[in-house]
């Protein structure tokens, strides 16, 4: 900072990262000011809303009532399958996936073009083609299932294979999105280190094992993370999916949240069925900030 | 270099296992896709006995959906001119809000900045359905329910901060001297902003209006909340409601699903370059 005096100041408190010329206040009102709209979002749209959610969730009568529920029970148990198989099955084949289309040849570049249309395409067309392949009259899982000699499933009617099938829509639709994440971190690793082990005779398993996860162990975690917090409280891929049918056995948070507040109208029991996931989701929330800074 | 007759093998063995894994991450890629397009060029009579393939393709479900009216498709160009205004507004709202912030946060450095960094990432990484009954109730207690301006609100509440932390990004690999010598010239802090500011962040502020345009266009939670008219319904919403009972016209649905899709994803290619870098930089969004 010592040779910020000398820089040139200038006219209006604007000032360059490296010299502090200017009266803080002055460019804490400025720098108030243009970020007037962003914080008015934040406090009416974020801050208060959790503000409120807070207050209504300190109840506790809701929880007893709540836990009494049996579907508020295998809803937790339907979100953390769905939430831990679906992120770590997807993270672990992004990882895998990165590595084959790592190398740059020009059938790798088509491919991994044709790969990001899942994420490309919003959720609704993918979900409507899914369930109409999974019907078990007319679709056409189940005409492959009959020309292998396997006969008609019922994929949608039972609370695991609804299930499954929104863990497999999940990483057929988010795969493509971390696959390129972890593709791009993976470019990020210095050339150098794989060299100096072919010298010493690595193979790539030991090129995986000691170079690459551990140069991609950050990211791997910041990105297990988020992708944990975003499916803890996904709503649309579920809702669409399954609608938490049958029998309201396959609800995840959201979803169930959904049904409590307006289509039973108890507002207080949605609230609480957000309350249950907020203390895991601010902490790791808090640990991102930290990590992603 | 001489590779030992061994290696050669194990090279083949190698690129055979990638061919066979790269085709099956085709097919288990595009088949849904596929799927949805063989679907929209069924002829009804045909769509209630699944085949691979269309046996006789027909654009007639596009040019029922387009052009006429019908019990499961009423308002297509109202749900488009819907789907595209709330979109748009969402676009400029985010635009304005994320380059002025941005410009904030990565030219000015004023004291608050961390606390502003870090309120952006809280809000981006929320997920929007925590904040969904009470968005609702404050909106229910406005009388806002069933407009445009509830769920733009949304809308550029959740796409602002991503957008903002990438023009962040870029905002910071601006050279400080052009801003000092513009502000030696006498130019005040608006028209740094406006005359130097936004013409260099251009290419990303592109970016990230088809961002924020695509993030309105795909939002289904808080326009199925609170949209409640047929009339006002956007795109999602008008199929979603189609989802109950296998009695809906499938291949209807999937003429307007292609519709549907075909913006962002030629968007996507269009973009894709900025949008990875954007994604790689800062934070990500995905699932």
């Amino acid at each position: 900072m010592a040779n910020a005096v000398a820089r040139p100041r200038g006219i209006n408190g604007l000032v360059a990262r490296s010299a502090a010329v200017f009266a803080p206040r002055a460019r804490n009102l400025q720098g108030l000011l243009f970020c007037l709209p962003l914080i008015f979002l934040f406090i009416a749209f974020v801050v208060y809303p959790l503000y409120f959610e807070v207050t209504q969730a300190l109840d506790r009568y809701t929880y007893e009532v709540l836990f009494a529920d049996p579907i508020y029970v295998q809803t937790i148990v339907n979100t953390l399958t769905y939430v831990g198989v679906a992120v770590n099955v997807k993270l672990i084949l992004a990882l895998l996936l990165s590595g084959i289309l790592q190398s740059d040849s020009r059938s790798v570049r088509f491919l991994s073009a044709i790969f990001l249309l899942p994420w490309a395409i919003p959720v609704l067309p993918g979900i409507l083609s899914i369930r109409w392949m999974l019907s078990s009259q007319w679709g056409i899982m189940n005409l492959i299932m009959e020309d292998i000699g396997v006969g008609t499933v019922h994929w949608l009617a039972s609370r695991w294979m609804a299930i499954g099938a929104l863990i497999t829509f999940h990483i057929w639709k988010y795969l493509p999105f971390w696959t390129v994440i972890f593709l791009a971190a993976r470019r990020g690793i210095p050339r150098e280190l794989y060299e100096a082990a072919a010298i010493d005779g690595a193979g790539p398993f030991q090129n995986f094992r000691f170079i690459t996860f551990p140069m991609l162990k950050g990211i791997y975690l910041i990105c297990s993370l988020l992708s944990m917090v975003f499916t803890l409280g996904d709503f649309t891929n579920v809702w669409l999916l399954t609608g938490g049918a049958p029998g309201d056995s396959t609800h995840v948070l959201a979803t169930l949240a959904y049904r409590y507040t307006f289509l039973m109208g108890k507002i207080d029991w949605g609230v609480g069925v957000f309350a249950t996931a907020l203390p895991v989701t601010l902490l790791f929330i808090f640990i991102l900030i930290k990590k992603i800074k | 270099m001489t590779r030992p007759a061994g290696g050669r093998v194990r090279q083949i063995v190698v690129r055979l296992a990638r061919a066979v894994v790269l085709a099956l991450v085709a097919v288990w890629t595009l088949f849904p896709i596929y799927y949805m397009l063989v679907l929209s060029f069924t002829p009804t009579a045909e769509l209630f006995r699944p085949e691979y393939w269309v046996r006789n393709p027909t654009l007639e479900s596009y040019r029922f959906v387009v052009f006429q009216q019908s019990v499961f498709v009423k308002y297509f160009w109202r749900w488009m001119g819907n789907s595209v205004l709330v979109a748009g507004v969402t676009m400029g709202a985010v635009l304005v809000i994320s380059a002025l912030g941005s410009f904030a946060l990565g030219r000015l450095h004023f004291g608050l900045s961390r606390v502003i960094s870090g309120m952006t990432l809280f809000t981006y990484i929320i997920p929007a359905s925590f904040l969904s009954i009470p968005f609702f109730k404050i909106m229910a207690d406005y009388d806002l329910l069933d407009t445009y301006w509830a769920l733009i609100a949304a809308m550029t509440t959740f796409a602002s901060p991503y957008a903002l932390w990438v023009l962040w990004d870029y905002a910071k690999t601006i050279p400080p001297e052009i801003d000092e010598s513009a502000a030696i010239d006498g130019a005040g802090l608006l028209t740094i902003f406006y005359r130097i500011y936004l013409p260099l962040v251009l290419p990303p502020l592109i970016a990230i209006g088809t961002y924020a345009f695509f993030f309105a266009w795909n939002e289904y939670l808080y326009a199925v909340l609170f949209l409640q008219s047929e009339h006002m319904f956007t795109l999602p919403i008008s199929m979603g409601t189609f989802l109950t009972g296998d009695d809906a016209p499938w291949n209807l649905l999937m003429a307007l699903s292609t519709i549907y899709a075909i913006p962002p994803v030629v968007f996507y290619y269009v973009f894709r370059r900025y949008l990875t870098h954007g994604l790689v930089s800062g934070a990500v969004q995905g699932m």
